[in-house]
């Protein structure tokens, strides 16, 4: 347990937590008699009531098919896409809003990146290059689209740290890989990737990069023209955002040269039985009713999140990360995972003689959400010679008390099993 | 509901101390488990004669669940008939997942304790693994995974 006393008020945060823990219903609950502290944020962040309210509100309101009535309904639903739209390509700084693609998440659109700009362009012997920090998701579309084309799938490795082995990454960028496809921020141990100068080498080298910001929207303000990227892709719900939507962006003259990966309604402009023409883009890629709900949804979640502010979130959640770090390594037989110097706030760690699934459940009878497992990310894990870790995620409306909680929980289930 | 129930003491004891954790040099059958979910992975060795286990022993990482319940399955096991091991397997099953109103608890000694277990479906699988490894085993396959 913590020795030196230091005072946890949360008069401390810049953030006024009490009113913004009320926007969240669903924070204020007990589960196993034990007051919720959700701290798996990474896998799903709560919801706002102003995202529960805009979506209900949707459906209450608005609901009609988009881009085809003339009723005033459909008018309104349409209306409210697009300026969801416009509210998303802004949020991440987009220089035009049809650079912004609605998707149902960063999978998805890793895979339409994969598939509709990749695969034409790959041939036996090319490379593609990601990272052993990498998702799942950011591994197996390339590898797919590896295997359909003959390509070679190349890793950048990572330190003890958990941080991207700089030289390794020069030494793979400059063998010309055909894209680089790699996180903004690691889900499994919090590294934040220095992107941009990442972005800087691999264009240096004529390399087109893709990045992965599942993990970057929720903390940070990003900013694609800065970052210099060519493709970005993210997820609506770990952002405070519904689940099944999310984004690509990417620059105009790339989309417009990709194929679209899907057919249907709203991708055409004419359609006759020999052949269609594609509608322009964004609407080329998103075939069929999209999730018109879920994108007004992420719209309010992007509002929400400015309207606290993204450096009081990012310094707030700092303050939570350096509190997590030291409680947890004062906690005797915990050893903290990944220790890289720039970190959203997400700490792994293992137990000695608790396995990590134990540890879940553990944790789950005192009220405590964390994960454990390999978290989508079996390369890394593979590298650092675990089979599983238990993860706690933060998010802004977690409290310095939940921290505790966990580290109390801990001393309880070493005390149970170790 | 209480976490003494799921890490009961026998548990525990096993966790930290599994019995027959070993390999074993020119078994008569070996198969690998592996349950996807918890990363949990173990080798199970047997020799089988003339119908009869005369030896079991285990190895690999995994969640106390798993760990305790492989350890108890090889002490049940030494020294049993092939045969048994097939009907403790149905008897585990329907302890775990909620359907052992007919079990006779008494008769399955020490594996009991795993009966907490079925409070956390979640973690069924964790206690089945090394049944169904060792089913395979005894089938002569050589990898069980708990999908
Ligand atoms: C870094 C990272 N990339 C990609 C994903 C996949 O996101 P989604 O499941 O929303 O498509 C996740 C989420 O688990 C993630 O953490």
């Amino acid at each position: 347990m913590s020795t030196a006393p230091e005072k946890l008020s949360e008069s401390d945060s810049p953030l006024d937590l009490s009113a913004i823990r009320a926007d969240f219903p669903i924070l204020d609950q007990t589960v196993q008699d034990k007051a919720l502290c959700y701290l798996d944020n990474a896998a799903t962040a709560q919801k706002p009531r102003q995202v529960i309210d805009a979506v209900a509100e949707y459906y209450r309101r608005d609901n009609a098919n988009i881009h085809r009535g003339v009723h005033t309904l459909a008018e309104r639903a349409t209306a409210a896409y697009e300026s969801a739209r416009e509210r998303m390509a802004d949020f991440i700084n987009a220089s035009a809003t049809e650079e912004l693609i609605f998707l149902r998440g960063t999978t998805e659109a890793i895979n339409l990146v994969a598939q509709s700009w990749a695969r034409p362009r790959l041939e036996p012997g090319d490379e593609i290059l990601v990272t052993e920090l990498d998702h799942h998701s950011n591994i197996v579309p390339w590898q797919l689209v590896c295997e359909q084309t003959g390509a070679t799938l190349r890793a950048v490795e990572v330190n003890e740290r958990g941080e991207l082995d700089l030289e390794s990454f020069e030494a793979l960028i400059s063998r010309r890989p055909r894209l680089f496809a790699v996180g903004h921020v690691s889900n499994a141990l919090g590294t934040i990737n220095p992107v941009k100068h990442l972005v800087e080498r691999a264009h240096a080298f004529g390399v087109p990069v893709l990045v992965d910001g599942a993990q970057a929207t929720p903390h940070m303000a990003v900013d694609v023209q800065a970052l210099g990227c060519d493709f970005y892709a993210f997820s609506g719900h770990k952002m405070y955002g519904p689940t099944g939507i999310g984004a690509l962006w990417s620059r105009k003259e790339l989309l417009t040269e990709m194929p679209p990966c899907q057919g249907g309604g709203e991708m055409i402009k004419m359609v006759s039985i020999e052949r269609s023409v594609w509608n322009d883009v964004p609407h080329k890629f998103e075939a069929g009713t999209p999730n018109i709900a879920g994108a007004i949804g992420l719209a309010a979640a992007a509002d929400y999140m400015e309207s606290i502010g993204l450096d009081a979130i990012g310094d707030w959640e700092h303050r939570l990360l350096e509190h997590a770090t030291r409680r947890l390594s004062e906690t005797p037989g915990v050893t903290l995972i990944g220790t890289a110097e720039q970190k959203a706030a997400v700490v792994s760690f293992v137990v000695d003689g608790v396995h990590p699934h134990d540890l879940g459940t553990i944790l789950d009878s005192e009220g405590v959400a964390i994960r454990a497992g390999h978290h989508c990310a079996m390369p890394l894990m593979e590298k650092l010679g675990l089979p599983a870790t238990a993860r706690a995620s933060m998010a802004f409306y977690n409290t310095l008390e939940e921290i505790d909680t966990l580290a109390d929980a801990l001393v309880r289930a070493r005390e149970l099993l170790a | 509901m209480d976490l003494k129930d799921l890490y009961h003491e026998i548990i525990v004891d096993h966790n930290r101390r599994p019995r027959n954790f070993r390999r074993i040099e020119n078994p008569t059958r070996v198969s690998e488990g592996y349950n996807p979910l918890c990363g949990d992975k173990l080798k199970l060795y047997v020799v089988e004669k003339d119908g009869v286990i005369e030896d079991v022993a285990f190895e690999g990482s995994g969640c106390a669940i798993s760990m305790a319940s492989a350890s108890l399955l090889t002490e049940r096991l030494k020294g049993k008939p092939a045969e048994e091991a097939e009907t403790l397997f149905g008897q585990m099953h329907d302890l775990l997942t909620g359907k052992g109103e007919d079990i006779d608890t008494e008769a399955l000694g020490k594996l009991a304790a795993l009966e907490g277990v079925k409070a956390y479906p979640s973690r069924v699988k964790c206690a089945t693994l090394c049944w169904h490894t060792l089913h395979a085993a005894l089938q002569g396959e050589d990898l069980a995974t708990t999908e």
